[in-house]
């Protein structure tokens, strides 16, 4: 299998080869592979790799889907433009 | 900022239920839906359902949610905004949104999550082509916006989704070149695999797909056949031909927003994924914050509009303002999923249920 023709994260185009190298160099926990490859951080906010990636570390890590965690959610789930953060208040009715 | 007694969030087929009961209960409700318009995933399925006249039964997906919707029109207490993003929540229960590229706010005293899920997709080979869809996104492009995306397609699981999709596909004019199944048996009732058994549909089990082929876009899929610790047989893999290849092995629950709130959550396999745990009562373990319907765990529509009227019911209650049926509505829908979940299919999603119980217990 060729792993560079795996995309797991699609918003942000990471193949499982790049996801392999860096559990290799040791980034073993969602958030570390997020910080490092930026997978989860585009538009879709991990809906779909969440899943992959999470499969990926419990396989690499040799433990249970439930031992394995996922990125931590914060705010915002959408892009919203500064000019709208800006306004505030002014927005509301 | 407008205030809110109640904040529902998902207009599918759980908050609709939910919103009419609170709605009833004299509540001060307010229906989000990131859609046009409101229904879920059931203005897509344009098939009948099956079970009693309680669920339903023989009527279709898309008159479900006119029905349901109907029911909410009588009432004055129910703001409804549709196309209308949640983009976050916050402690205080300010819950703010996206509409038409313009942030607001809102606040309310309760919150209930109604989300639904998204669907999973595989790691394969050449898993970004043109051509590869979920079968969500085929049902939304075929039944609602009727355009057909090819000729021919190959299908990716054989659960009640995959062999339902197939099914619109073929009357939408296409061909179904395969259905593919890891495991040993078809995952979906049999009335809907029969049916296309019938047409002449092949359906392969234990069998996946080893990669997507094409060069600008999907021309062929390689499958190949699994042994029975899901290993690859060698040298049994063959190339089909087709225009569109659709995924359907299954769908994650959105637990994102009951998590942006730490809502605790736990990984439950046969949930579909990440759940926020519940009390009996379908709160998390932010007191005020309600979840139901598909977000809880993965079932069909029929559970996620019983959940829908209980959470509600028990929303209201939270509120101090029971709904003047709940001593009647309560174990009546309690009943009703009992009995829905009472079945063959039925055994994963209570051992699931059990699971999120003892969670939430033990924390």
């Amino acid at each position: 299998m060729d792993k560079s023709k795996v995309i797991l994260c699609r918003c942000e185009d990471i193949s499982l080869d790049e996801l392999s190298q860096k559990m290799e160099e040791g980034y073993t926990t969602f958030e570390d592979l997020k910080r490092i490859l930026r997978v989860g951080m585009g538009p879709c906010q991990a809906n779909t790799c969440a899943h992959l990636i999470q499969k990926e570390l419990a396989q690499f890590l040799n433990k249970d889907m439930s031992e394995v965690s996922v990125h931590k959610v914060r705010p915002l789930t959408l892009g919203v433009t500064l000019n709208q953060l800006a306004n505030g208040d002014q927005n509301e009715d | 900022m407008r205030t809110y007694d109640v904040c529902i969030i998902g207009g599918g087929p759980s908050g609709l239920c939910a919103a009419q009961r609170c709605a009833e209960a004299g509540l001060n409700t307010l229906l989000l839906d990131r859609s046009p318009s409101l229904g879920g995933q059931l203005i897509k399925q344009t098939h009948k359902f099956f079970g009693s006249k309680e669920h339903y039964a023989k009527v279709r997906g898309i008159d479900i949610a006119k029905l349901l919707q109907e029911k909410l029109t009588s009432f004055e207490n129910i703001t409804i905004l549709t196309e209308t993003t949640v983009v976050g929540i916050y402690e205080d229960f300010v819950v703010s949104t996206l509409h038409h590229n313009q942030y607001k706010k809102i606040q309310a005293k309760a919150i209930l999550c109604a989300v639904g899920a998204s669907e999973k997709f595989l790691a394969f080979e050449n898993n970004d082509l043109p051509q590869i869809i979920g079968a969500g996104a085929l049902q939304t492009l075929v039944n609602q916006t009727h355009v057909v995306p090819g000729e021919t397609m190959v299908m990716i699981g054989s659960g009640n989704i995959g062999l339902i999709v197939s099914y619109q596909m073929m009357q939408a004019g296409m061909k179904v070149n395969a259905i593919i199944e890891a495991n040993d048996c078809i995952g979906g009732y049999k009335v809907h695999a029969s049916k296309l058994r019938r047409l002449g549909v092949p359906i392969h089990t234990k069998s996946t797909i080893k990669k997507a082929i094409g060069t600008d876009k999907l021309e062929a899929v390689e499958i190949i056949q699994l042994d029975e610790h899901y290993q690859e047989i060698p040298n049994t893999s063959r190339i089909i031909p087709t225009d569109v290849l659709c995924i359907s092995v299954g769908l994650s629950p959105l637990h994102q927003l009951t998590s942006m709130l730490n809502a605790k959550s736990a990984y439950i396999q046969e949930l579909g994924g990440w759940v926020p745990l519940l009390d009996d009562t379908y709160q998390c373990s932010v007191p005020g914050l309600f979840a139901c319907g598909d977000m809880v765990g993965i079932e069909e529509a029929s559970s996620a509009m019983m959940e829908g009227h209980l959470a509600a019911l028990h929303v209201c209650a939270y509120l101090n303002q029971s709904h003047p049926q709940a001593a009647e509505l309560i174990p009546y829908y309690e009943n009703q999923l009992y009995e829905l979940r009472n079945g063959v299919h039925g055994a994963k999603t209570l051992k699931g249920i059990l699971k999120r119980k003892e969670a939430m217990n033990a924390q």
